[in-house]
């Protein structure tokens, strides 16, 4: 028996969130008395790999088949699948992002198993197995029971935290059978924003709403944003009206964030952006409308107008980075 | 081609969440039900695709899994401009149930196209577009931003972090849906509520299934302690916060 960790790479380097998910399977495999295999696919060195032993892989998996150098969901799920089988793994974890959401229903129906998808935490019981996640945009939480022997889960980014447990890992090359006839999608092009923070992948967040009053005044937003090492973000009106581009768009039918620190500007905090951000550690609101709902999941506010207050939150952090 | 779209029927995004029976059942007195947001913007570019190439796309469909309650919903998608309709007469437990029931549709009718949103806004499965598709072992293209077609392939854009990758496939395939497939859901006109009322919406009973997955009950986030307001002649102390007692700068 094992637990198995769909342990993702970008460009061959993993992120925090591959560390995040073997951390938590960490934990799983203490309070269940066994052990972490990580499963690999693509192009990725062996210092890299070695890593996953440092958040508590024992074992990994490498696929290296270079057709599967690009997401295709089928053959990712015929790889996953064979290694659970291999394993014996009897929970598959993935993380709750865009490749987490198209393989693991896929690998689901593959082993029969049940899925607890945009899981925030260990199970809160083993029998029966029950879990916490999101439901209702991140209006409601649920308690699920997974019954079937197999269980996949989805973890939501930031949900548990990264924990180093160092062990070896022990690196096993490992080629599944799969024929060139399951390949179905090619990939044409592929066009990538290189050299900025990416929104799912940052720790701070400033981002600007209708208040901010036009695409002129986002200076002060990207410029905070660089001094912070922060991404930058907006609300849907901003991106509609084409002030910012649709990537930053954060909300429950944009991107859905977690990052420690979330600055909204001029966001009046409607249910569906806070959807988005709500689970953000730590959110500031600047809002010139004390009633503004935003207030009510922000944990540090001034009511006031963003334009004169940016700049003064510029100058203070320079000189809080200066000391 | 013929298109399929799958629709689900949740509570408006603005519904205030609540729990009945000890937080076993949610409460839909007084909620307002509408075509999940992903789904209306796929049956939105599923109509773009038959005026764009008629000749090509012959028929669109919805498909649900409700109760008769979801039919003004389903009413609505064919308002839109559906074709025509089928609902699966089922209260839909979780995500494998719902999956189960739209392969058995798609067994005993051919559908060239099959779209679903990324995740419907109720329960958050994000994961029956996934399961479908490994259930007719059909191809399936996530986070997918764009669709049109091409001769007899499909050309798609799918989001990846950081940008896009642009994706040639050939039906029949299931799309899984987000923001940007369409740019706003069309609104029914007059004529296109008038034309609903006599589409075809036939129902089908539901094949049975073990469900894998149970959701015994619901709790409410951990309200946030209230906020801390700073005077905003003094964003220094802001900063004082942040860095001290928040400790996130
Ligand atoms: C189905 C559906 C899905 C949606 N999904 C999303 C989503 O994913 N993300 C999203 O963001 N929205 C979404 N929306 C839209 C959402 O309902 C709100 O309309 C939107 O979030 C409002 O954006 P805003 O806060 O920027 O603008 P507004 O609501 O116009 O708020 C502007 C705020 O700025 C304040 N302000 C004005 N001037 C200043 C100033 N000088 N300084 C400081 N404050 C100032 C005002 O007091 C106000 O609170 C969705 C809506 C629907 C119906
Ligand atoms: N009851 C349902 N009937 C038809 N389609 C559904 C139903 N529930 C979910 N779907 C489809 O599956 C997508 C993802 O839903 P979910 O996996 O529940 O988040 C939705 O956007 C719909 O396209």
């Amino acid at each position: 028996m094992s637990i198995l960790v769909f342990a993702e790479n970008w460009d061959g380097k993993f992120k925090k969130q591959t560390f995040e998910l073997i951390s938590y399977a960490h934990a799983l495999s203490k309070s269940m008395n066994t052990t972490v295999s990580a499963i690999s696919i693509g192009k990725v060195d062996d210092e890299e790999l070695n890593k996953l032993g440092t958040y508590g892989a024992s074992k990994v998996l490498n696929v290296t088949d270079c057709r599967l150098y690009t997401l295709d969901n089928k053959t990712f799920t015929m790889a996953i699948a064979q290694a659970a089988a291999k394993e014996n793994s009897k929970i598959i974890v993935f993380a709750q992002n865009n490749t987490g959401k198209a393989i693991a229903p896929r690998v689901s129906i593959r082993l029969k198993a049940g899925l607890a998808s945009g899981v925030i935490g260990l199970p809160t019981s083993y029998e029966p197995f029950t879990i916490v996640k999101k439901t209702y945009t991140s209006k409601a939480l649920a308690n699920v029971i997974v019954k079937s022997d197999v269980k996949i889960i989805t973890l939501s980014q930031n949900a548990y935290g990264i924990v180093e447990n160092p062990t070896t890992a022990n690196i096993e090359h490992f080629s599944p059978e799969i024929a060139d006839t399951d390949i179905k999608t090619t990939v044409i092009e592929v066009n990538k924003i290189t050299g900025k923070i990416l929104l799912n992948d940052a720790e701070i967040v400033v981002s600007g709403g209708r208040g901010m009053k036009g695409p002129e005044n986002w200076g002060g937003i990207e410029e905070l944003a660089q001094i912070l090492g922060a991404a930058t973000a907006c609300s849907r009106p901003v991106s509609d009206e084409g002030w910012r581009t649709h990537e930053e768009h954060t909300g429950q039918t944009g991107k859905i964030i977690a990052p420690n620190l979330y600055f909204a500007f001029g966001i009046s905090g409607a249910i569906q952006h806070l959807g988005g951000i709500s689970s953000s550690k730590c959110i500031v609101a600047v809002n010139k409308d004390p009633d503004a709902p935003i207030f009510e999941a922000a944990d540090y506010g001034i009511v006031g107008d963003a334009l004169k207050v940016i700049p003064e939150l510029i100058a203070a952090i320079k000189e809080l980075k200066a000391n | 081609m013929k298109i399929l779209v799958c629709i689900s029927n949740v509570p408006d995004t603005t519904t205030k969440i609540k729990f009945l029976n000890n937080n076993t059942t949610f409460d839909s007195a007084g909620v307002q039900w509408i075509i999940n947001p992903w789904d209306e913007l796929a049956l939105t570019r599923a109509i773009e695709l038959k005026e764009a190439h008629a000749g090509a796309v012959s028929e669109i469909t919805v498909v649900n899994v409700g109760l008769p309650t979801t039919e003004p919903t389903i009413r609505k998608a064919l308002a839109i401009g559906a074709d025509k309709a089928i609902r699966v007469n089922l209260d839909p437990k979780d995500a494998y149930t719902v999956a189960l029931q739209l392969s058995e549709i798609i067994k005993k009718d051919s559908f060239d196209i099959i779209l679903c949103g990324i995740e419907s806004s109720d329960y958050n499965g994000t994961s029956v577009g996934g399961m479908l598709s490994e259930l007719l072992d059909f191809p399936s293209v996530s986070a997918v931003s764009f669709i049109d077609i091409e001769g007899d392939q499909l050309k798609l854009k799918r989001e990846i972090d950081g940008g896009q990758e642009i994706i040639g496939i050939s039906t029949p395939f299931i799309g899984i849906v987000q923001k940007g497939i369409a740019k706003d859901a069309r609104i029914p006109n007059m004529r296109g509520i008038m034309m609903a009322k006599t589409k075809p919406l036939q129902v089908v009973e539901p094949v049975s299934a073990d469900l894998y997955t149970d959701f015994v009950s619901f709790d409410y986030p951990k309200a946030k302690a209230s906020c801390k307001k700073v005077d905003p002649d003094n964003v220094k102390e802001l900063v004082n916060l942040l860095h001290n007692e928040a400790k996130v700068i």
